[in-house]
C-alpha cells in the first residue's frame, strides 16, 4: 500500500501539490481524479521517486522509494505512453529494465504474452502503434510482479476494445490483492474501474473514500416529489425536517428524508403522489461541482497558481 | 501484503547489484543501432586517414626538405584520425545519457534504479569500457596498417622503439577518457544537441578563439586544450617542447576533464527532479 503525507511540491512560485495527504490500499483500484493541471502526474512522479517533494513524505509498504532493494518487484508503473527509445525492440526494453532488479529472463516472455506484444517482441518500437507502445508500458509495470502499480491515464490512446482490456486487467490486479492507483481525468472510466478515489484540484485534497459515498456526499442527492397538492406536501415534509427547493414548475426537490419516509408522511396525510423518485447524480456531476468549489474557494489564494501538466 | 497469483521473481544477493547495472548499461548500448553506427564511423575514419598518411608520405617523401624529414613522425602521422574519433566518441558518449531525457527512459531507469549516482558510475564504466578497448583496437590498427604503408625511404616506426608504445597506448586512451568527458557532459546538459555542441565547442571552437588571440594570452591555456593533449600523447616526436604538457601530465589534465564532468553531472543527477 502507499501512504503519501502531507505532500507539497513547488516549482519556483507556483505550487504543483499542496498538503496532500491520502492512501492506496490493497485489494481495490484507487482512483485519482482531477482536472488537467491538478498535480496527478506530479504526484504520481514523486511517489515514484523521480521527484524531490518539498514537504511530506511517502511510504510504498511502509518504506521510502529510495530504500527499496528492487523497486521494481515492489512497485510498478506506467508514467508516460511510449517513453521508450524508439529505436530499441520492446524485449530489449524490457530486459535491461529486468536485469536492474535481478528479475529472470522467462519473465519478459511472460509480461510480453500477457499484454499481447509477443509477436510483435523483437520489432522496434518506434513501429508501435500509441496502443501497443501503451500496452509495452504496462508490461513494463508488471515485469517485476510487483504488489503496487501506478498507470497514469492508462486508457489514453487505446481502441474500445484496448480501454475494456485495460479495465480490466486492472480490476484483476486489485482482486489479485496488489495495491493498484490509476489517474484519469475521465470520470466515467472512473466510475466503471475504481472502487475508492482520491480527488484533488489545484494539488490539494478534495476528497477521498468509495464511489459510492463520493457521490452521495458531494451533490446532495435528492428525492424529486410530484402531486398536484405540491404546497401542502411541502408544508408536511418540511415539518418532518426536509429541506426543500422548487425542481421545475411541478416538482420538489427534497433532501434530508429518504422515500420510505417521504411517503409514509403523505400517507398519513393523505396526500396524493405522482411521483417520488431518488434522484443520483453521475459521478460527473458530482466531480464537477466539487472542483468548480474548490477553484473558486482557492481563487483567493494568490499564492496558488495551476501547475502546467506534463 | 499482496497475494501474487504470478510466478515468483528470480532472486539474487544484493552483492550482485553492480554487475547487473553494469549489465544492463551494456544490454542499453548494444541493442541501439546508434552504438554500431558511431564505432563504425570511427574505424572508418581513423584506418582511413593512416592508411592515406601512409601512402602519401611514402609517395611525397621525396619532396620532403631536411627540416620536415629531421622531425617526421612515422607513428604520430598515422594516428591523426583518431582527432575525428575523438568527436565521434563524444557522440556516442552524450547519447548514452542524453538519449534517456530525449526518449523519457531516463524515469524507468531511475524508478528502476533509485540510488541515481549508481546509474552514472555504471554508464561510466560501461562507456569507458568499451571506449578503451575500441580506441585501443583501433589505435593500433592504424599504427600497423600506416607503417606497413610507409614504404622505404621513408622511415616507419616499430612499436619496440622509444615511447611508440607510448604514443599508440596513449591513443586509446585519449579515446577512453573523452568518452567519459562527453557522458559527464550529457548529465549536465541533459539534451542530445546541446551537450553534443558543447563537447564540440571545447574540443574545437575554444582552440580555434584562443588561436585569435595574442600567444602570449593564449598559449599558457592551448597546452590544456584537448586536442592539444591527445597531439602530445599520440606523437612520438614533438615540436615546441615548452608549449606543451608532457603526455603523462596530458593524460591527467584529460582524466580530470572526464572526472569533474562526471562529479558535476552525478551531483545535479542525484540533486534534480527526472
Amino acid at each position: 500500500m502507499i501512504k503519501v503525507t502531507e505532500l507539497t511540491k513547488r516549482y519556483r512560485d507556483t505550487v504543483a501539490v499542496r498538503e496532500l495527504s491520502f492512501e492506496v490500499p490493497a485489494g481495490v483500484v484507487t482512483g485519482f481524479l482531477g482536472p488537467n493541471g491538478s498535480g496527478k502526474s506530479t504526484t504520481m512522479r514523486m511517489i515514484m521517486g523521480l521527484d524531490r517533494p518539498d514537504h511530506g513524505s511517502i511510504t510504498i509498504n511502509g518504506r521510502s522509494y529510495h530504500d527499496l532493494a528492487h523497486p521494481l518487484r515492489e512497485v510498478g508503473a506506467l508514467l508516460e505512453a511510449k517513453a521508450i527509445h524508439p529505436g530499441r525492440s520492446a524485449y530489449h526494453h524490457l530486459q535491461y529494465l529486468a536485469e536492474t532488479n535481478g528479475i529472470a529472463r522467462r519473465r519478459i516472455d511472460e509480461v510480453l504474452d500477457m499484454v499481447g506484444l509477443a509477436e510483435v517482441a523483437r520489432r522496434r518500437v518506434g513501429k508501435f502503434s500509441l496502443g501497443m507502445g501503451q500496452r509495452l508500458g504496462i508490461a513494463s509495470a508488471l515485469l517485476g510482479d510487483p504488489g503496487v502499480l501506478l498507470f497514469d491515464e492508462p486508457v489514453n490512446g487505446l481502441d474500445p476494445e484496448g480501454i475494456l482490456w485495460v479495465r480490466n486487467l486492472l480490476k484483476g490486479l486489485a482482486a489479485e490483492g496488489r495495491s493498484v492507483f490509476v489517474s484519469s481525468h475521465l470520470m466515467s472510466e472512473m466510475a466503471l474501474t475504481a472502487d475508492r478515489l482520491v480527488v484533488i484540484g489545484r494539488g490539494a485534497l478534495i476528497s477521498e473514500g468509495s464511489v459510492d459515498d463520493f457521490i452521495a456526499d458531494t451533490t446532495g442527492s435528492y428525492v424529486r416529489v410530484r402531486g398536484p397538492r405540491l404546497d401542502e406536501i411541502a408544508r408536511a415534509l418540511e415539518s418532518n425536517g426536509a429541506s426543500i427547493e422548487p425542481d421545475g414548475d411541478d416538482a420538489l426537490a427534497v433532501s434530508g428524508l429518504d422515500i420510505v419516509e417521504i411517503g409514509e408522511i403523505a400517507g398519513e396525510r393523505r396526500l396524493v403522489l405522482h411521483e417520488l423518485s431518488p434522484q443520483a447524480a453521475s459521478l460527473e456531476e458530482a466531480f464537477m461541482s466539487l472542483t468548480h468549489d474548490s477553484v473558486e474557494y482557492h481563487g483567493h489564494a494568490t499564492d496558488v497558481v495551476v501547475a502546467t501538466g506534463k | 501484503m499482496t497475494t501474487v497469483a504470478l510466478p515468483p521473481v528470480h532472486t539474487s544477493s544484493a552483492a550482485a547489484g553492480r554487475s547487473r547495472l553494469w549489465r544492463s548499461e551494456w544490454t542499453k548500448l548494444r541493442t541501439v543501432r546508434s552504438t554500431w553506427w558511431t564505432l563504425f564511423a570511427m574505424a572508418v575514419v581513423t584506418l582511413g586517414v593512416a592508411a592515406i598518411a601512409g601512402a602519401t608520405v611514402s609517395h611525397n617523401w621525396h619532396t620532403f626538405n631536411v627540416a620536415q624529414r629531421a622531425t617526421f613522425d612515422p607513428t604520430g602521422i598515422t594516428l591523426k584520425g583518431l582527432l575525428f574519433s575523438q568527436l565521434i566518441i563524444g557522440v556516442l558518449g552524450v547519447l548514452v545519457m542524453s538519449a534517456e531525457y530525449g526518449t523519457g527512459t531516463i524515469r524507468s531507469t531511475l524508478a528502476a534504479t533509485p540510488r541515481r549516482a549508481r546509474v552514472l558510475a555504471a554508464k561510466a564504466v560501461i562507456v569507458g569500457t568499451l571506449s578503451l578497448v575500441v580506441g585501443e583496437a583501433l589505435s593500433f590498427s592504424a599504427f600497423l596498417l600506416g607503417q606497413g604503408l610507409l614504404r622505404s625511404p621513408a622511415p616507419h616506426a616499430l612499436l619496440s622503439q622509444p615511447g611508440v608504445t607510448r604514443a599508440v597506448l596513449g591513443g586509446g586512451v585519449v579515446i577512453a577518457l573523452l568518452g567519459l568527458f562527453a557522458l559527464g557532459l550529457a548529465a549536465i546538459v541533459r539534451h542530445s544537441a546541446g551537450a553534443i555542441t558543447t563537447y564540440v565547442g571545447v574540443l574545437l571552437v575554444v582552440p580555434i578563439i584562443l588561436q585569435t588571440l595574442p600567444s602570449s594570452f593564449s598559449q599558457p591555456i592551448l597546452k590544456f586544450m584537448p586536442f592539444h593533449i591527445s597531439d602530445v600523447m599520440t606523437s612520438v616526436v614533438t615540436a615546441g617542447q615548452g608549449s606543451s604538457l608532457s603526455p603523462w601530465a596530458g593524460a591527467g589534465v584529460l582524466g580530470l576533464y572526464a572526472l569533474a564532468a562526471l562529479g558535476v553531472g552525478g551531483y545535479l543527477l542525484v540533486r534534480r527532479d527526472a
